[in-house]
């Protein structure tokens, strides 16, 4: 089928990849110019950045802000470390596979939960339901080693073809989880790309926009919710399931309220209207800690100052902002 | 022939009888306008016939099926599709997308999530149709929020329109317009109507529009029906002009 040659052409999608091209180029080369820690690093930042695509979907896409999207990250890394524990074979497509449907799973019983409500109140609820599984968590000692948490070893890469061991094993894992970690962070950022430009993506946007019309489209609101929840939870799910294995333990910490604060951070750092805007802002968030926390102990107030800054100075995040200085200087230029 | 059909529909807000016992028909194919003045009940007719509200009793009758109790959706899937009096558009989306969310959501496309909105070719030739009928072509990549006020009442027109309804309620089409918009958007929207043999019933308060554009007229005043009748008939009609005119009723 030909398309009209009214319609508008559709260029978003080269876009995407000429932008991604050469940062994709620059990410395959890393590790021959730089350190195992910053390797390390970039890491952390992927898979921080699959955590804020995922929230973002809710945030920037269905216009639901969730506070409690530690849970889903948590939950991915916990069902690790629990196979880890009482299961067999140490590889990573096994935490995968066992991965992914669990923190779907839930992702789909508290959405359904959640969904019924909006604005403050939906906020409130995803908060409070974190807060019980990471309660739950810290009580359950004998199941879930308490504060202590639970290690996660080295695994398999590959269906076992890539095992780490002998004196250079670190920097083995580290350099070959990478590559792991950068394939499929590629992978999110199509599929999310795909669900946010699908008419299920319109959808979302429309009931963002305005909720009535969209229900006298015939849209029932409470089901897109409820799935854009239920995807939204499964990419952060599935950044925990990744960050694990590189943490090598995983503590309560990462279900507490203040990690989901830190997810909220970093799609606000990098822009939350903006579909690259997250990905930006989980990997400077990544930094920014990571430095933040090394240079003061008061790193906390630190990054308080970097929010409050950014609210008032940059509304729009980082992505935001810099398009907006292109499209200023764009028009300057003509 | 009856399309639709209230019997004794009734809604009250307090002491409020928005609704008193109404009996309306729409008949197919037809242009109708509801016309009286401010708290005459028409939003709330509307409103109840596309289930915005709940009626407190009565029965609406669509195609002699009885839906008073079917939902939204139902009633969308039937064929009963309204625009709003203030505007109410997808503000972040661009105007093609905007259509083009009607045509999805109508074929049971809109929870499609692995295939691209833009390369939809069917969907992306009717909803630029759609635009072209309602002369919104050059304006396709807009977003909606940009759009000048007599452009964003076509859109919510065509929103609704394209999605193919026997029945299209238009709650105040031109409100908020200059006088000379209001003819170009009238005359747009009762053509595309006209040619879609969609039957319409548009609420209205000018009336050199009402009488210029309608086949019938109906009137309500205080939550029941005053006046019903051609053009001609209602223009000759005493009591209608003493109400429109703001006068008391002469009983």
């Amino acid at each position: 089928m030909k398309p009209d040659p009214n319609t508008p052409r559709n260029r978003s999608l080269l876009r995407l990849a000429a932008a991604m091209a050469p940062i994709l180029l620059l990410l395959i080369l890393l590790p021959t110019f730089v350190e195992t820690y910053q390797i390390q690093l970039v890491t952390y930042g992927l898979i921080a950045a699959i955590a804020a695509l995922g929230f973002n979907l809710l945030l920037g896409y269905t216009g639901l802000l969730s506070f409690g999207h530690s849970a889903y990250f948590g939950i991915g890394a916990y069902t690790v470390a629990f196979v880890v524990q009482h299961l067999g074979p140490h590889s990573m497509e096994f935490y995968i596979l066992i991965g992914i449907p669990v923190v779907a799973i839930v992702s789909a019983l508290f959405g359904y939960i959640c969904v019924r409500h909006t604005r403050i109140f939906f906020g409130i609820l995803t908060l409070a339901i974190s807060q019980v599984v990471y309660s739950l968590v810290l009580k359950l000692y004998w199941v879930t080693g308490g504060s202590d948490g639970l290690r996660v070893p080295r695994p398999a890469l590959l269906l076992g073809l890539l095992n780490f061991s002998g004196p250079r094993a670190f920097q083995q894992f580290i350099t070959s989880y990478y590559y792991y970690v950068l394939a499929i962070f590629v992978v999110c950022v199509v599929l999310m790309w795909v669900v946010v430009h699908s008419p299920f993506g319109k959808a979302l946007q429309a009931i963002r926009d305005n909720e009535v019309r969209a229900r006298f489209l015939g849209l029932s609101i409470r089901r897109f919710r409820w799935i854009s929840f239920l995807v939204s939870g499964t990419f952060t799910g599935l950044a925990g399931i990744l960050w694990v294995p590189l943490n090598g333990l995983t503590t309560p910490d990462v279900l507490y309220w203040t990690f989901s604060g830190e997810i909220v951070f970093s799609a606000l750092l990098g822009g939350f209207r903006n579909f690259t805007g997250p990905i930006v802002g989980g990997i400077v968030f990544t930094y920014l800690k990571t430095y933040a926390v090394a240079t003061t102990e008061y790193w906390q107030l630190l990054l308080g100052v970097v929010l409050v800054t950014l609210v008032l100075v940059l509304p729009t995040g980082i992505v935001g902002g810099l398009s907006m200085l292109g499209l200023r200087l764009s028009k300057g230029r003509s | 022939m009856a399309l639709l059909k209230t019997v004794n529909l009734r809604k009250q807000f307090g002491e409020t009888r928005a609704c008193d016992g109404v009996n309306f028909v729409v008949n197919k194919g037809e242009f109708l306008s509801l016309v009286g003045s401010n708290g005459a009940g028409k939003t709330t007719l509307v409103n109840l016939i596309s289930a915005h509200l709940q009626p407190d009793s009565g029965q609406i009758l669509f195609d002699d099926r009885d839906i008073t109790f079917t939902t939204v959706t139902d009633r969308i899937k039937a064929g009963i599709v309204r625009s709003f009096q203030i505007v109410n558009l997808f503000d972040g989306l661009s105007v093609f997308d905007n259509v083009a969310l009607s045509i999805f959501s109508r074929d049971g496309k809109a929870v499609q999530m692995a295939a691209l909105a833009d390369h939809d070719y069917d969907v992306r030739r009717e909803a630029i149709e759609v635009l072209g009928e309602f002369g919104l072509t050059n304006k396709i990549e807009v977003p909606a929020g940009g759009l000048a006020q007599g452009e964003r009442k076509l859109l919510d027109v065509a929103v609704a329109y394209a999605l193919r309804p026997r029945l299209l309620f238009l709650d105040e089409p031109t409100s908020g317009v200059s006088t000379h918009e209001k003819a170009q958007i009238m005359d747009t929207v009762s053509s595309v109507v006209r040619r879609g043999m969609v039957t319409a019933v548009v609420i209205e308060h000018d009336m050199d529009v009402v009488f210029r554009y309608s086949d019938r007229i109906v009137m309500m005043h205080e939550g029941s029906f005053l006046a019903d009748g051609t053009p001609d008939e209602i223009r000759a009609n005493k009591g209608v002009a003493s109400i429109l005119l703001g006068a008391p009723l002469a009983s």
